[in-house]
Protein backbone atom coordinates (compact mmCIF):
# COMPACT_ATOMS: atom_id res chain seq x y z
CA UNK A 1 0.00 0.00 0.00
CA UNK A 2 1.13 3.77 -0.89
CA UNK A 3 0.16 6.62 1.61
CA UNK A 4 -1.81 9.36 0.51
CA UNK A 5 0.45 12.63 0.41
CA UNK A 6 -1.03 15.81 1.05
CA UNK A 7 1.43 17.64 -1.72
CA UNK A 8 2.57 16.21 -4.60
CA UNK A 9 5.22 13.79 -4.93
CA UNK A 10 7.77 14.71 -7.47
CA UNK A 11 10.27 16.92 -6.58
CA UNK A 12 11.82 19.90 -8.82
CA UNK A 13 14.28 20.90 -5.54
CA UNK A 14 17.62 18.36 -5.24
CA UNK A 15 19.36 17.25 -2.50
CA UNK A 16 22.86 18.53 -1.88
CA UNK A 17 21.92 22.05 -2.78
CA UNK A 18 24.04 25.01 -0.47
CA UNK A 19 21.76 26.35 1.90
CA UNK A 20 21.90 26.33 5.56
CA UNK A 21 20.16 23.83 7.57
CA UNK A 22 16.41 24.41 7.95
CA UNK A 23 16.82 27.01 5.61
CA UNK A 24 12.87 28.10 5.19
CA UNK A 25 13.43 29.78 1.68
CA UNK A 26 14.63 26.29 0.25
CA UNK A 27 11.33 24.90 1.68
CA UNK A 28 9.78 27.67 0.03
CA UNK A 29 11.19 26.66 -3.43
CA UNK A 30 10.38 23.01 -3.04
CA UNK A 31 7.16 23.64 -2.96
CA UNK A 32 6.74 26.53 -5.33
CA UNK A 33 8.54 24.20 -7.88
CA UNK A 34 5.75 21.14 -6.83
CA UNK A 35 3.17 23.65 -7.88
CA UNK A 36 4.74 25.50 -11.01
CA UNK A 37 5.97 22.21 -12.20
CA UNK A 38 8.73 21.30 -14.64
CA UNK A 39 7.60 23.33 -17.63
CA UNK A 40 8.91 26.93 -15.73
CA UNK A 41 12.21 29.14 -15.61
CA UNK A 42 12.93 31.10 -12.92
CA UNK A 43 14.93 34.55 -12.82
CA UNK A 44 16.84 35.42 -9.53
CA UNK A 45 18.64 38.49 -8.78
CA UNK A 46 21.36 38.22 -6.23
CA UNK A 47 20.36 36.54 -2.79
CA UNK A 48 20.50 33.57 -1.29
CA UNK A 49 19.18 31.58 -4.09
CA UNK A 50 21.75 33.21 -6.37
CA UNK A 51 24.49 30.48 -4.39
CA UNK A 52 21.66 27.73 -3.76
CA UNK A 53 20.95 27.23 -7.09
CA UNK A 54 24.14 25.68 -7.54
CA UNK A 55 27.15 26.54 -9.42
CA UNK A 56 26.87 25.90 -13.16
CA UNK A 57 26.24 23.54 -14.62
CA UNK A 58 25.10 21.86 -11.76
CA UNK A 59 21.59 23.37 -10.52
CA UNK A 60 19.11 22.54 -8.00
CA UNK A 61 15.93 23.75 -9.38
CA UNK A 62 15.37 21.16 -11.81
CA UNK A 63 14.04 23.77 -14.26
CA UNK A 64 16.50 26.52 -16.08
CA UNK A 65 17.83 29.62 -14.11
CA UNK A 66 18.47 33.09 -15.56
CA UNK A 67 20.60 34.99 -12.89
CA UNK A 68 19.94 38.52 -13.01
CA UNK A 69 21.50 41.99 -11.62
CA UNK A 70 19.86 42.87 -8.64
CA UNK A 71 17.51 45.59 -9.11
CA UNK A 72 16.03 44.16 -12.20
CA UNK A 73 14.52 40.30 -11.67
CA UNK A 74 10.83 41.83 -13.22
CA UNK A 75 12.46 43.77 -15.97
CA UNK A 76 14.55 40.43 -17.27
CA UNK A 77 11.47 38.22 -16.43
CA UNK A 78 9.45 40.11 -18.50
CA UNK A 79 11.76 39.87 -21.25
CA UNK A 80 12.63 36.25 -20.93
CA UNK A 81 8.88 35.98 -21.27
CA UNK A 82 8.41 38.14 -24.10
CA UNK A 83 11.21 36.13 -25.71
CA UNK A 84 9.24 32.65 -25.19
CA UNK A 85 6.40 33.97 -26.61
CA UNK A 86 8.30 34.86 -29.83
CA UNK A 87 9.67 31.34 -30.37
CA UNK A 88 5.85 30.31 -29.61
CA UNK A 89 6.89 28.74 -25.89
CA UNK A 90 3.57 30.04 -24.39
CA UNK A 91 3.01 27.35 -21.88
CA UNK A 92 6.59 28.45 -20.02
CA UNK A 93 6.12 29.77 -16.93
CA UNK A 94 8.66 32.79 -16.23
CA UNK A 95 8.83 33.21 -12.30
CA UNK A 96 11.01 36.04 -10.70
CA UNK A 97 12.36 34.61 -7.21
CA UNK A 98 13.67 37.78 -5.46
CA UNK A 99 14.39 37.82 -1.89
CA UNK A 100 13.22 41.13 0.55
CA UNK A 101 16.07 43.03 -0.09
CA UNK A 102 15.96 42.84 -4.56
CA UNK A 103 11.84 42.80 -3.67
CA UNK A 104 11.18 45.95 -0.90
CA UNK A 105 13.96 47.94 -1.81
CA UNK A 106 16.38 47.47 -4.66
CA UNK A 107 14.15 45.70 -7.43
CA UNK A 108 10.84 47.68 -6.34
CA UNK A 109 11.27 50.07 -9.48
CA UNK A 110 11.51 46.81 -12.21
CA UNK A 111 8.40 45.56 -10.33
CA UNK A 112 6.42 48.02 -10.12
CA UNK A 113 7.01 48.78 -13.76
CA UNK A 114 6.62 45.28 -14.55
CA UNK A 115 3.32 45.18 -12.52
CA UNK A 116 1.42 48.30 -14.31
CA UNK A 117 2.43 47.22 -17.51
CA UNK A 118 0.86 43.90 -16.60
CA UNK A 119 3.61 41.81 -18.00
CA UNK A 120 2.72 37.97 -17.90
CA UNK A 121 5.19 36.53 -15.59
CA UNK A 122 4.94 35.31 -11.70
CA UNK A 123 7.08 37.85 -9.25
CA UNK A 124 8.19 35.80 -5.98
CA UNK A 125 9.39 37.40 -3.08
CA UNK A 126 10.73 35.05 -0.53
CA UNK A 127 11.22 37.52 2.05
CA UNK A 128 13.07 36.52 4.85
CA UNK A 129 13.58 40.11 6.50
CA UNK A 130 16.88 41.17 6.20
CA UNK A 131 19.53 40.69 3.79
CA UNK A 132 21.04 37.31 4.58
CA UNK A 133 23.32 36.69 2.25
CA UNK A 134 25.94 39.49 2.94
CA UNK A 135 25.36 38.95 6.49
CA UNK A 136 21.75 39.95 7.80
CA UNK A 137 21.52 43.95 6.67
CA UNK A 138 18.31 45.09 7.64
CA UNK A 139 15.70 45.76 4.36
CA UNK A 140 12.37 47.25 4.05
CA UNK A 141 11.05 43.99 4.80
CA UNK A 142 12.65 43.72 8.46
CA UNK A 143 10.22 44.40 11.28
CA UNK A 144 10.11 47.02 14.00
CA UNK A 145 12.53 46.09 16.50
CA UNK A 146 14.69 43.16 14.96
CA UNK A 147 18.31 42.87 15.41
CA UNK A 148 20.33 43.25 12.44
CA UNK A 149 24.09 44.16 11.98
CA UNK A 150 22.74 47.44 10.71
CA UNK A 151 20.10 47.86 13.51
CA UNK A 152 22.65 46.03 16.97
CA UNK A 153 19.82 48.03 18.88
CA UNK A 154 16.84 46.80 16.84
CA UNK A 155 15.42 48.28 13.70
CA UNK A 156 13.45 51.48 14.41
CA UNK A 157 11.33 51.30 11.21
CA UNK A 158 8.44 49.46 10.53
CA UNK A 159 8.13 46.93 8.33
CA UNK A 160 7.00 48.16 4.55
CA UNK A 161 3.62 47.14 3.40
CA UNK A 162 4.99 45.50 0.22
CA UNK A 163 1.72 44.00 -0.63
CA UNK A 164 -0.55 47.60 -0.54
CA UNK A 165 2.19 49.19 -2.85
CA UNK A 166 2.30 45.94 -5.22
CA UNK A 167 -1.92 45.81 -4.76
CA UNK A 168 -2.28 49.63 -6.21
CA UNK A 169 -0.66 47.74 -9.54
CA UNK A 170 -4.27 45.68 -9.23
CA UNK A 171 -2.41 42.37 -9.99
CA UNK A 172 -4.10 39.48 -11.82
CA UNK A 173 -3.11 38.04 -8.29
CA UNK A 174 -1.52 38.45 -5.16
CA UNK A 175 -1.37 35.95 -2.03
CA UNK A 176 1.10 35.42 0.64
CA UNK A 177 1.95 31.71 1.92
CA UNK A 178 4.72 30.15 4.25
CA UNK A 179 6.28 26.72 4.50
CA UNK A 180 4.44 25.26 7.42
CA UNK A 181 1.33 25.22 5.50
CA UNK A 182 2.63 23.42 2.46
CA UNK A 183 -0.69 22.64 0.91
CA UNK A 184 -1.90 26.15 0.58
CA UNK A 185 1.63 26.86 -0.57
CA UNK A 186 1.40 24.43 -3.65
CA UNK A 187 -2.34 25.15 -4.42
CA UNK A 188 -1.25 28.95 -4.75
CA UNK A 189 1.46 28.44 -7.06
CA UNK A 190 -0.63 26.32 -9.07
CA UNK A 191 -2.93 28.18 -9.27
CA UNK A 192 -0.78 31.35 -10.25
CA UNK A 193 0.78 29.12 -12.50
CA UNK A 194 -2.65 28.69 -14.54
CA UNK A 195 -3.50 32.71 -14.75
CA UNK A 196 -2.25 35.04 -16.86
CA UNK A 197 -0.75 39.11 -16.35
CA UNK A 198 1.01 40.09 -13.67
CA UNK A 199 1.00 37.72 -10.26
CA UNK A 200 2.69 38.47 -6.70
CA UNK A 201 2.93 35.81 -4.17
CA UNK A 202 4.87 37.19 -0.86
CA UNK A 203 6.73 34.22 0.80
CA UNK A 204 7.65 33.90 4.62
CA UNK A 205 10.77 32.30 4.55
CA UNK A 206 11.76 31.49 8.10
CA UNK A 207 15.56 31.98 8.56
CA UNK A 208 17.84 30.32 11.33
CA UNK A 209 20.92 32.25 10.96
CA UNK A 210 18.94 35.46 10.32
CA UNK A 211 16.53 34.97 13.12
CA UNK A 212 18.67 33.60 15.60
CA UNK A 213 17.15 30.17 16.36
CA UNK A 214 17.77 26.32 15.94
CA UNK A 215 17.28 25.03 12.52
CA UNK A 216 14.30 22.39 14.02
CA UNK A 217 12.42 25.68 14.73
CA UNK A 218 11.64 26.41 10.72
CA UNK A 219 8.22 25.22 10.26
CA UNK A 220 7.32 25.38 13.67
CA UNK A 221 8.20 30.02 13.28
CA UNK A 222 6.60 29.64 9.99
CA UNK A 223 3.04 28.29 11.59
CA UNK A 224 3.44 30.69 14.41
CA UNK A 225 3.52 34.06 12.18
CA UNK A 226 0.30 32.97 11.02
CA UNK A 227 -1.17 31.41 14.11
CA UNK A 228 -0.03 34.97 15.60
CA UNK A 229 -2.08 37.07 13.17
CA UNK A 230 1.39 38.43 12.05
CA UNK A 231 1.65 36.71 9.00
CA UNK A 232 -2.13 36.17 7.48
CA UNK A 233 -2.77 33.99 4.52
CA UNK A 234 -4.91 35.74 2.28
CA UNK A 235 -5.21 35.47 -1.60
CA UNK A 236 -6.90 38.38 -3.82
CA UNK A 237 -7.82 37.16 -7.52
CA UNK A 238 -9.08 40.23 -9.55
CA UNK A 239 -11.14 41.82 -7.06
CA UNK A 240 -11.71 39.29 -5.01
CA UNK A 241 -10.12 39.17 -1.45
CA UNK A 242 -9.86 35.89 0.77
CA UNK A 243 -8.23 35.32 3.90
CA UNK A 244 -7.37 31.57 3.48
CA UNK A 245 -6.61 30.78 7.08
CA UNK A 246 -8.90 32.43 9.37
CA UNK A 247 -6.99 31.81 12.76
CA UNK A 248 -10.32 31.92 15.24
CA UNK A 249 -8.04 32.07 18.38
CA UNK A 250 -5.23 34.27 17.47
CA UNK A 251 -2.23 33.15 19.47
CA UNK A 252 -0.05 36.04 21.48
CA UNK A 253 2.70 37.42 19.50
CA UNK A 254 5.28 37.10 22.16
CA UNK A 255 5.45 32.98 21.49
CA UNK A 256 6.45 33.74 17.83
CA UNK A 257 9.15 36.86 18.73
CA UNK A 258 10.31 34.94 22.29
CA UNK A 259 11.93 31.86 20.30
CA UNK A 260 14.26 34.04 18.20
CA UNK A 261 17.32 35.70 19.20
CA UNK A 262 16.52 38.99 16.56
CA UNK A 263 14.00 40.37 19.03
CA UNK A 264 15.97 40.07 22.05
CA UNK A 265 16.48 43.52 22.56
CA UNK A 266 12.44 44.29 21.90
CA UNK A 267 11.40 44.26 25.81
CA UNK A 268 8.34 44.00 27.17
CA UNK A 269 6.94 47.38 25.71
CA UNK A 270 8.15 46.42 22.73
CA UNK A 271 6.00 43.38 22.63
CA UNK A 272 3.05 45.26 23.73
CA UNK A 273 3.24 47.63 20.90
CA UNK A 274 3.25 44.92 18.63
CA UNK A 275 0.70 43.00 19.61
CA UNK A 276 -1.37 46.53 19.39
CA UNK A 277 -0.35 46.64 15.64
CA UNK A 278 -1.07 43.03 14.98
CA UNK A 279 -4.39 43.58 16.56
CA UNK A 280 -5.30 46.85 14.69
CA UNK A 281 -3.85 45.21 11.08
CA UNK A 282 -5.85 41.86 11.61
CA UNK A 283 -9.21 44.12 12.43
CA UNK A 284 -8.84 45.76 9.42
CA UNK A 285 -8.09 43.01 7.13
CA UNK A 286 -11.62 42.16 6.18
CA UNK A 287 -11.88 45.63 4.96
CA UNK A 288 -9.10 44.77 2.36
CA UNK A 289 -11.43 44.36 -0.52
CA UNK B 1 7.96 41.36 -35.51
CA UNK B 2 11.04 39.27 -36.88
CA UNK B 3 11.22 35.97 -35.46
CA UNK B 4 13.88 34.01 -33.40
CA UNK B 5 12.54 30.51 -34.89
CA UNK B 6 14.06 31.36 -38.12
CA UNK B 7 17.64 32.83 -36.50
CA UNK B 8 19.97 29.59 -36.60
CA UNK B 9 20.66 28.78 -32.15
CA UNK B 10 24.19 30.03 -31.87
CA UNK B 11 24.32 28.42 -28.52
CA UNK B 12 22.30 25.50 -27.73
CA UNK B 13 19.49 25.44 -24.76
CA UNK B 14 20.96 25.03 -21.71
CA UNK B 15 19.93 21.78 -20.54
CA UNK B 16 20.44 21.10 -16.78
CA UNK B 17 18.13 17.93 -15.88
CA UNK B 18 21.32 15.54 -15.79
CA UNK B 19 23.42 17.67 -13.62
CA UNK B 20 21.48 18.27 -10.38
CA UNK B 21 23.33 19.17 -7.48
CA UNK B 22 22.74 15.91 -5.62
CA UNK B 23 26.02 14.79 -7.03
CA UNK B 24 27.73 17.17 -4.03
CA UNK B 25 26.92 15.18 -0.71
CA UNK B 26 26.30 17.17 2.59
CA UNK B 27 26.28 14.48 5.04
CA UNK B 28 29.06 16.16 6.44
CA UNK B 29 27.49 19.01 7.49
CA UNK B 30 25.74 17.37 10.11
CA UNK B 31 26.46 16.62 13.70
CA UNK B 32 23.49 14.73 14.78
CA UNK B 33 21.40 12.49 12.35
CA UNK B 34 17.29 11.53 12.82
CA UNK B 35 16.72 7.81 13.64
CA UNK B 36 13.79 6.32 12.69
CA UNK B 37 11.94 3.88 15.32
CA UNK B 38 9.29 2.01 12.79
CA UNK B 39 7.11 0.48 15.49
CA UNK B 40 6.51 4.08 16.58
CA UNK B 41 6.03 5.61 12.69
CA UNK B 42 2.19 6.19 11.74
CA UNK B 43 3.23 6.93 7.97
CA UNK B 44 2.12 10.50 8.39
CA UNK B 45 4.57 11.44 5.55
CA UNK B 46 5.13 14.88 7.13
CA UNK B 47 9.08 14.31 7.62
CA UNK B 48 8.84 13.75 4.15
CA UNK B 49 6.99 16.92 3.41
CA UNK B 50 9.15 19.69 5.88
CA UNK B 51 12.66 18.17 5.15
CA UNK B 52 14.80 21.14 3.33
CA UNK B 53 16.67 18.99 1.56
CA UNK B 54 14.12 16.63 0.02
CA UNK B 55 16.18 13.67 1.60
CA UNK B 56 13.66 11.93 2.97
CA UNK B 57 11.43 9.35 0.33
CA UNK B 58 8.12 7.62 0.43
CA UNK B 59 8.53 3.98 0.51
CA UNK B 60 5.84 2.18 0.78
CA UNK B 61 4.05 3.31 4.07
CA UNK B 62 7.47 4.21 5.79
CA UNK B 63 9.78 7.28 5.11
CA UNK B 64 13.16 6.14 4.38
CA UNK B 65 15.81 9.57 5.06
CA UNK B 66 18.89 9.14 3.03
CA UNK B 67 21.60 9.84 4.68
CA UNK B 68 23.97 11.03 2.53
CA UNK B 69 22.54 13.90 1.92
CA UNK B 70 20.41 15.03 5.31
CA UNK B 71 22.42 17.84 7.23
CA UNK B 72 20.42 17.04 10.53
CA UNK B 73 18.64 20.28 11.02
CA UNK B 74 16.13 18.05 13.07
CA UNK B 75 13.05 19.52 11.63
CA UNK B 76 11.71 15.85 10.94
CA UNK B 77 12.39 15.31 14.67
CA UNK B 78 10.19 18.65 15.77
CA UNK B 79 7.48 17.90 13.58
CA UNK B 80 6.71 13.56 13.53
CA UNK B 81 3.91 13.98 15.48
CA UNK B 82 4.71 10.46 16.87
CA UNK B 83 7.53 10.74 18.53
CA UNK B 84 9.09 8.27 16.17
CA UNK B 85 12.32 9.91 15.64
CA UNK B 86 14.99 10.66 17.81
CA UNK B 87 18.64 12.64 17.25
CA UNK B 88 21.46 10.31 17.66
CA UNK B 89 24.50 12.21 17.70
CA UNK B 90 27.21 12.07 14.80
CA UNK B 91 31.05 11.18 15.97
CA UNK B 92 33.73 13.32 15.21
CA UNK B 93 35.62 12.30 11.62
C1 LIG C 1 24.01 45.88 -7.12
C2 LIG C 1 24.41 44.94 -6.04
N1 LIG C 1 24.52 45.40 -4.77
C3 LIG C 1 24.86 44.55 -3.77
C4 LIG C 1 25.11 43.23 -4.03
C5 LIG C 1 25.50 42.32 -2.89
N2 LIG C 1 24.45 41.40 -2.49
C6 LIG C 1 24.32 40.16 -2.98
S1 LIG C 1 23.11 39.24 -2.29
C7 LIG C 1 22.69 40.54 -1.27
C8 LIG C 1 21.60 40.37 -0.25
C9 LIG C 1 20.27 40.12 -0.85
O1 LIG C 1 19.25 40.21 0.12
P1 LIG C 1 17.81 39.67 -0.21
O2 LIG C 1 17.35 40.17 -1.51
O3 LIG C 1 16.92 39.94 0.96
O4 LIG C 1 18.02 38.09 -0.38
P2 LIG C 1 18.61 37.09 0.75
O5 LIG C 1 20.09 37.14 0.63
O6 LIG C 1 18.12 37.56 2.07
O7 LIG C 1 18.09 35.75 0.40
C10 LIG C 1 23.52 41.65 -1.49
C11 LIG C 1 23.44 42.91 -0.74
C12 LIG C 1 24.98 42.79 -5.38
N3 LIG C 1 25.20 41.50 -5.70
N4 LIG C 1 24.65 43.66 -6.36
S1 LIG D 1 21.11 32.65 5.26
FE1 LIG D 1 18.97 32.13 5.65
S2 LIG D 1 17.92 32.29 3.65
FE2 LIG D 1 20.14 32.22 3.27
S3 LIG D 1 20.57 30.02 2.91
FE3 LIG D 1 20.93 30.41 5.10
S4 LIG D 1 18.96 29.92 6.07
FE4 LIG D 1 18.55 30.16 3.87
S1 LIG E 1 17.25 16.21 9.90
FE1 LIG E 1 16.61 17.80 8.45
S2 LIG E 1 17.77 17.30 6.60
FE2 LIG E 1 17.81 15.47 7.87
S3 LIG E 1 16.04 14.28 7.18
FE3 LIG E 1 15.36 15.49 8.93
S4 LIG E 1 14.45 17.33 7.99
FE4 LIG E 1 15.74 16.33 6.42
S1 LIG F 1 6.63 12.19 10.77
FE1 LIG F 1 7.02 10.54 12.23
S2 LIG F 1 5.18 9.27 12.21
FE2 LIG F 1 5.09 10.58 10.40
S3 LIG F 1 6.02 9.30 8.78
FE3 LIG F 1 7.68 10.55 9.64
S4 LIG F 1 8.57 9.26 11.24
FE4 LIG F 1 6.59 8.36 10.73
MG1 LIG G 1 16.35 38.60 2.44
Amino acid sequence: MKVRLSIPEPEGLSAGHLACQGCGATLAMRYALKGLGPDTVLVIPACCWTILAGPAPLLSTGVNVVHSPFPCAAAVAAGVRHGLLARGKASTCVVAWAGDGGTFDIGLQALSGAAERGEDILYVCYDNEAYMNTGIQRSGGTPAGAWTMTTPEGSALPKKDLDAIVEAHHPAYLATATPAYAEDMVRKFKKARGLTGFRFIRVLAPCPPGWKYEPEETVRLSRLAVQTGLFPLYEREGGAFRLNVPVAKRRPVTEFLSRQGRFRRLGADGETALQARVDAAWAALPGRT
Amino acid sequence: MPRLDEDPFLTPPILTGGRPMSANKTRDWRSVRPVLHAEKCTGCMLCWKFCPEACVSVQGERPLIHLDWCKGCAICVAECPAGALTLAEEEAP
